[in-house]
This record gives structure tokens, sequence and C-alpha cells, in this order.
């Protein structure tokens, strides 16, 4: 066993490992379940789960502290996707009220190698995305809603996430503790 | 992608998942069997698509062992950062991979406590690697042994036709 390991592009594998294994996931999951809705809501509450345990790795590698505004939410969950995804999206389309903003991703890590047939044109495929989103954010007190607007795959130019900040979430005893 | 995280938490959810659909079914049939078959079918697509990227600029094998020593050295540690520590064959086809600290099951704890939770976690890499061969043109079956975590043994048998 003497052959180099350096053989591979390791950054490469890793973004292609994650997107294969990702597309058989999903392809499993639409034998499974009887309609796209279905499926892209099994794909959110998949990736809410992956957040809530995402934002503990981001927060021990990055060290970084209290967001002080949305803004500052915005650009480290930006910094979150150029550590998870390799991709620098941008942030735009705030809202006038500054509640509301967007992710717009030039390309999608997660949609390369990917097709969608005609049938599953209304499956909301990136929806991992959102659902980390939300999970990693209610970790940190806060309650967002996350849905994709823009979609690459459906043939739009960029694909488009859209954040809408809820309210803070206020810490919960457990019943019977004071 | 820079982070493996991601494909940690990624094989995390789908055990999550097919488990937790597994349990719907089983509430129909009253079937009590943990089915990872389909955990394992996850694998097996993931493990053809994969191969095939992996090896799409390389010169052929020259055999059966040549084929094995790769997955052993340059593919384990693709996918798995590191190589398999011990390859063992009875050069009739039957070959036992060995991982001293297997990816997905040194996460876990390492007493006797989860071993029988131990088979969700490599059922994923039994499909990887038989898709893997499969592209290859071996066909073969894939089981895993699982002692002493993390350590772990991958048993392969080629069927020959």
């Amino acid at each position: 066993m003497s052959r180099s390991t350096t053989r591979f592009d390791t950054k490469k594998v890793n973004s292609e490992l994650v997107t294969l294994t990702y597309g058989a996931l999903v392809a499993q999951m639409i034998k499974d379940l009887d309609s796209t809705e279905d499926v892209s809501k099994q794909l959110e509450r998949l990736g809410y789960n992956m957040g809530v345990r995402l934002i503990e790795d981001f927060l021990a590698k990055t060290g970084t502290g209290r967001c002080l505004d949305l803004k500052d939410t915005a650009d480290k969950i930006q910094t979150a996707f150029r550590m998870y995804l390799g991709v620098q999206p941008n942030v735009a389309n705030w809202s006038a009220a500054g509640d509301e903003f967007s992710f717009v991703l030039d390309n999608n890590p997660l949609t390369d190698l990917v097709e969608l047939p005609e049938d599953l044109k209304n499956l909301k495929y990136c929806n991992l995305i959102c659902g980390a989103i939300r999970g990693a954010l209610e970790m940190v007190q806060l309650d967002v809603q996350s849905w994709i607007v823009q979609d690459q795959l459906k043939g739009d130019q960029n694909t488009e996430i859209r954040v809408k900040f809820i309210r803070r979430l206020e810490d919960a005893m457990p019943a019977g503790e004071d | 992608m820079a982070d493996e995280t991601l494909f940690e938490l990624l094989h995390l959810e789908i055990v999550n998942y097919v488990l937790e659909n597994n349990e719907i079914k089983n509430k129909e049939k009253e079937a009590k069997d943990e089915d990872l078959s389909v955990i394992e079918y996850i694998g097996f697509s993931t493990g053809f698509r994969i191969i095939e990227r992996l090896t799409k600029e390389m010169p052929r094998f020259k055999d059966e062992l040549d084929t094995m020593k790769f997955i052993c050295t340059d593919f384990w540690s693709a996918i798995y950062k590191k190589q398999i520590d011990n390859l063992r064959t009875n050069h009739q086809g039957v070959y036992v991979l060995q991982d001293n600290g297997f990816r997905f099951l040194t996460r876990l704890s390492n007493g006797k406590q989860y071993l029988e939770a131990a088979p969700r976690y490599v059922a994923f890499t039994c499909g990887v690697i038989r898709g893997s061969l499969a592209n290859l043109n071996i066909n073969c079956l894939v089981t895993a042994e699982v002692q002493n975590m993390p350590s772990c043994k991958f048993h392969i048998q080629v069927q020959r036709s």
C-alpha cells in the first residue's frame, strides 16, 4: 500500500461525495413518499436536524461571538456557506424593515450534477439548506423562516434563498424549575 | 466544500430518516426487524457514481487484487480520510478490510453500550463498497463486522459466475 494519498483533489471529492449522497437520498425519498411536497418537507426537516448540530461546529471552529443585529447574522451565515459549501453567496434584497434578506448563490454545489425531470419540477431540491439555516439559528435563539425564491435547477439565473426574521426566542425553563 | 462535518451529518440524517421510515412501516406490518437495506442501497448508488468520477483519468486496474488495493488506499483516504489498516485475502475471492478507526464510528462511545447500534452506521459503507466494485465490474457481497468500536471489518465476497 504505497500509493500516495494525494492523488485526488480532496476538496472536490468531498464536495462530490456530499452531492452524490444527497442525490441518492432524495431519489430514495421520492420512492418512499407519495407527493413531492412531502419530500420537500422531509428535506427541510433533515436540514433542520443538521443545522441544529452544524451551529455547534461552526461556533467551535470560528470562535465567533454574539451577533449585534440581523446584518451581522447574515454575514456570519455567509461565512458558514463558505465553510461548509465552499461558495460565497451575496447577501442582498433587504426588506425596508430590515427583517428579511436573501442569499444569492451563483452556483450551488448541492445541485452540481443534478437535473430535475419534468414531473418533479415542483420539488424543492435545496430545501435542505433552508432547513439548516432555520435549525442553526434556532439554536442561537432566533426564530426565522427560510424558503427558496429562485432555483437554478428550475432554469433561474441564480439560486436565491430568502430568510425572514420572526422573533427572538426566550430561554424557556423546563417545567417545575425556577 | 472544504468541510467534512457536512458529510458526517448528512450520513447521520440518512440513518435517522431510514430508521424512522422503518418504524412507520413496521407499525403496519408489526415486524420488529431493523431493515438496513435502504441505507445500503443509498450507499450503493453513491459508491457506483463516485467511483466513476474518481477513476475516470486512471489506467485500467491490473486485476482484482489491484482494484482492492486501490479501494483500501486512495479510495478509502478520499472518503474516510485514512487508509484501510489491514487487507487480507484468501486469493479465492474473499477479502477482509479492517479499519481500526472507522470514520462513522469514531464519534460513538467506545464501550460495549452502543455496539448494537453499530450496524446502522456501517450499512451505508457496505453499500458504497459494493457499488464501487459493481461499477468496476466486480460483483460482490459486502458485510461488516464490528466487535470493538471504533474498529470495523468489511468482508467482501466476490461473486463469480
